[in-house]
């Protein structure tokens, strides 16, 4: 059923991919220079970047040579296989075995941190699970009336201060109240930043290591919030967000477009940081755990 | 012998070879496919057979087509707002979801009233929590009016009843903010063609985020499709992307991008310029420095005169100056960093924009010497430290700095000079 909701969530986006590779693999054609020059191209449209689909290439016609393929129509599989490959790397579940699991949400402008940390809620309150969303972000005007309403609607507690007090401090008093009310989990809703202004992720390094002296081990995990419609850019964002906050994870976020977010194959390759959900729709069901078979099996039909 | 004499025609060979190196760099840069094929064989069909310049190699000389081509698809000079007959014009924003819609919208009434418009806020998006409390709370913070209704009435209702508002007030500029949507929500997308029919704005503008990829043509194409999108405000450009974005938004929908939101801050806003994008995408690695030595070979006589003068031990402080400057023209320090081979993944570790605000202190040191204190510094005493100092509105050690460090540079080069001429004698490569 998930991967039903999967695949409809993500059907433009396969639909578009599978015609393209169809027209390009179809009718018998001779696995020849041009046919992997074609390949190439549409990996390039779905984001996975120049160098990446220009690797993942090379491999496919090393094993098209390996495997004596000649028929266009059996690549489709050797695709597939590839690409599921450079994914699987260190992908894993979300940590919640601690109680409270203190979750920090990061990411830049705009990517949808606070939208997630709701659908997050409402996951844990689905399983009838203690939450406690911390109003990380009193950088953005209204922010914290954002996740009010959202905490209000998934049934979490809500930790927040005034509009520009210091953020640590509301990271240090949602896991201090997460200790004391026994929650299962504590969300923490950061403001978004952009990766290239050092001061603001100074600050979030700080936010970070407040949270562990609020309870050593915290954050357990790190997530960077990523918008599927980003290009190459997102791997700078995650190299950077990586760099000041240790991330443990991905959430590929407005996959439910026509984006194809194929930037998350380079960098779950390259830094080794695995997707762990991916948000397929406006509405609170559409998180979902991420599974690389699935994505993968999405995407290419 | 052609080879010999260098020069001649542009070959197809020559070009290819050029466009191939253009290609790579407009992908990494984020512009959509079809829209880098389409370009590099518009650029192709102009290019074989076009004398080359004397300066200039064949692959440089396309890659200053490709500049200039590039610049032309932008639209070549800043665009501007249109405003139609009535009284008060009406500004629509849409995007997608996480653009910087609210954001951009209170920043251009803050630009429009700089200008001495009399903007008024309309807030549409009844459909994100907090949106309208998000725009009112924007609109407080530069003083601006925020009509809003609630989040009850349909978006389209509020904007009628903004556009009234304004009339009645006699505001001239109506500025419309509505709920982020993805091109592909039908009902979405109707509402927003409902809107436009009965407000029948003057500009409608779709917020881009800089950092979009390969979608960026698929998304505008479909805003334009349904809206007829009249102009860009290309967003997050305070980011490390290449913005490529811009080139495939541009080509879909034939629209100029307008405005460019450079940061957080509410005045964090610009006009946007076509060219200063162009250097960007191409940006950073061989592409760039190839043009700016195409376009710099003119200063090459320039530069052979301060070898010269080196040499002699002739450098002063207006070659410190001239050469401060010339950096600073090739664009912020961040992004000359991303140049150098292997500094690419240096940027942001470093905080650049210290040297950058020092750069300019010593730059109105120098300003404020005399001639003769520029061509021979060690005639600057006491005295005339503290002139200088209160001429440029820095501090008597903020001088002695730059002068220390002038003389490092004069030491530094006088070495070079040396070992230069040790090696055309062909002697030993001398200890350093």
């Amino acid at each position: 059923m998930v991967f039903e909701r999967l695949r409809a969530g993500l059907e433009r986006t396969r639909s578009h991919m599978r015609d393209m590779l169809n027209t390009v693999l179809s009718g018998g054609r001779r696995v020849d220079d041009e046919l992997f020059d074609e390949i190439e191209e549409t990996m390039i449209q779905a984001d996975m970047g120049f160098a990446t689909a220009h690797a993942l290439v090379e491999e496919l016609r090393q094993r098209c040579r390996n495997e004596r393929i000649t028929d266009s129509e059996a690549v489709m599989p050797l695709i597939r296989d590839v690409v599921e490959d450079r994914l699987r790397q260190g992908t894993s579940d979300l940590l919640t075995d601690q109680t409270p699991a203190v979750i920090m949400i990061v990411g830049v402008n705009g990517s949808g941190k606070t939208t997630t940390c709701a659908k997050l809620a409402h996951r844990f309150r689905t399983d009838k699970k203690r939450v406690i969303l911390g109003a990380v972000d009193t950088f953005r005007a209204a922010a914290i009336d954002q996740l009010e309403v959202w905490a209000q609607r998934t049934g979490a507690d809500i930790i927040r201060h005034q509009e520009g007090s210091d953020p640590a401090a509301v990271a240090f008093d949602a896991i201090a109240a997460g200790i004391a009310r026994r929650a299962d989990a504590v969300i923490l809703d950061t403001a978004g930043r952009m990766h290239t202004r050092s001061d603001l992720m100074k600050e979030l390094g700080k936010v970070r290591r407040v949270a562990g002296k609020a309870l050593p081990g915290a954050p357990h995990e790190v997530l960077l919030v990523l918008d599927a419609t980003t290009g190459q850019n997102a791997m700078r964002q995650a190299e950077e967000f990586q760099s000041v906050t240790e991330l443990t994870g991905i959430i590929l976020t407005k996959l439910d477009g026509s984006a194809r977010g194929g930037v998350v194959v380079s960098i779950v390759d390259q830094l080794g940081i695995p997707v762990k959900m991916i948000g397929i729709g406006e509405g609170m069901d559409d998180l979902r755990p991420f599974d690389a078979a699935e994505f993968v099996e999405a995407i290419f039909g | 012998m052609r080879r010999l004499r260098g020069r001649g025609k542009l070959t197809e060979a020559d070009v290819n070879a050029a466009l191939r190196e253009v290609r790579m760099a407009l992908l990494e840069a984020d512009v959509s496919l079809p829209v880098v094929k389409e370009f590099t064989n518009r650029v192709k069909e102009r290019a074989v057979g076009i004398e080359v310049l004397k300066s200039l190699s064949p692959a440089q000389h396309v890659i200053k087509m490709v500049k200039e081509e590039l610049i032309n698809m932008l639209g070549g000079e800043p665009a501007h707002l249109q405003r139609g007959g009535g009284d008060t014009s009406v500004l629509l924003i849409v995007g997608l979801q996480g653009s910087g819609k609210t954001t951009s919208a209170a920043k251009l009434a803050l630009h429009l009233r700089k200008k001495g418009q009399t903007p008024l806020l309309v807030a549409c998006d009844t459909r994100r929590p907090a949106a309208i409390k998000q725009l009112q709370v924007l609109g407080k913070s530069i003083n601006i009016p925020v009509f809003t209704q609630g989040d009850r009435p349909s978006p389209v209702d509020v904007a009628q009843a903004g556009v009234g508002h304004a009339r009645h007030q006699g505001q001239d500029t109506v500025i419309i903010d509505t709920a982020g949507r993805l091109q592909i929500d039908d009902d979405l997308m109707q509402e927003l063609e409902e809107m436009k029919s009965m407000v029948k704005p003057d500009e409608i503008l779709l917020v881009a985020d800089a950092m979009t990829g390969q979608e960026a043509v698929n998304i505008a194409g479909e805003f334009h499709r349904r809206l007829g999108i009249s102009g860009v405000i290309l967003t997050k450009l305070d980011s490390d992307a290449r913005g490529g974005a811009a080139l495939s938004v541009r080509s879909a929908t034939g629209a100029p991008v307008k405005f460019a939101g450079v940061g957080e801050k509410m005045d964090a806003f610009e006009i946007f310029h076509p060219d200063r994008l162009v250097s960007r995408i191409l940006g950073m690695g061989d592409v760039l420095t190839l043009i700016e030595k195409a376009e710099q070979s003119f200063a090459e006589e320039e530069a052979k005169d301060l070898e010269r003068r080196l040499r002699k031990q002739e450098f002063t402080l207006d070659d410190f100056l001239s050469q401060m400057k010339q950096i600073r023209k090739m664009g912020p320090l961040e992004n000359l960093m991303g140049m150098l081979p292997g500094m690419d993944r240096m940027k942001g570790q470093v905080d650049l924009s210290q040297s950058e605000d020092e750069m300019k202190r010593a730059e109105a040191i120098i300003n404020s010497m005399t001639v003769v204190e520029r061509r021979q510094p060690v005639v600057i005493d006491a005295s005339r430290k503290r002139r200088i100092a209160r001429g440029s509105g820095t501090r008597v050690q903020d001088v002695n700095r730059l002068l220390k460090s002038f003389e490092q540079m004069r030491h530094m080069l006088k070495n070079v000079g040396k070992l230069e001429r040790e090696l055309k004698r062909g002697g030993r490569f001398p200890q350093l």
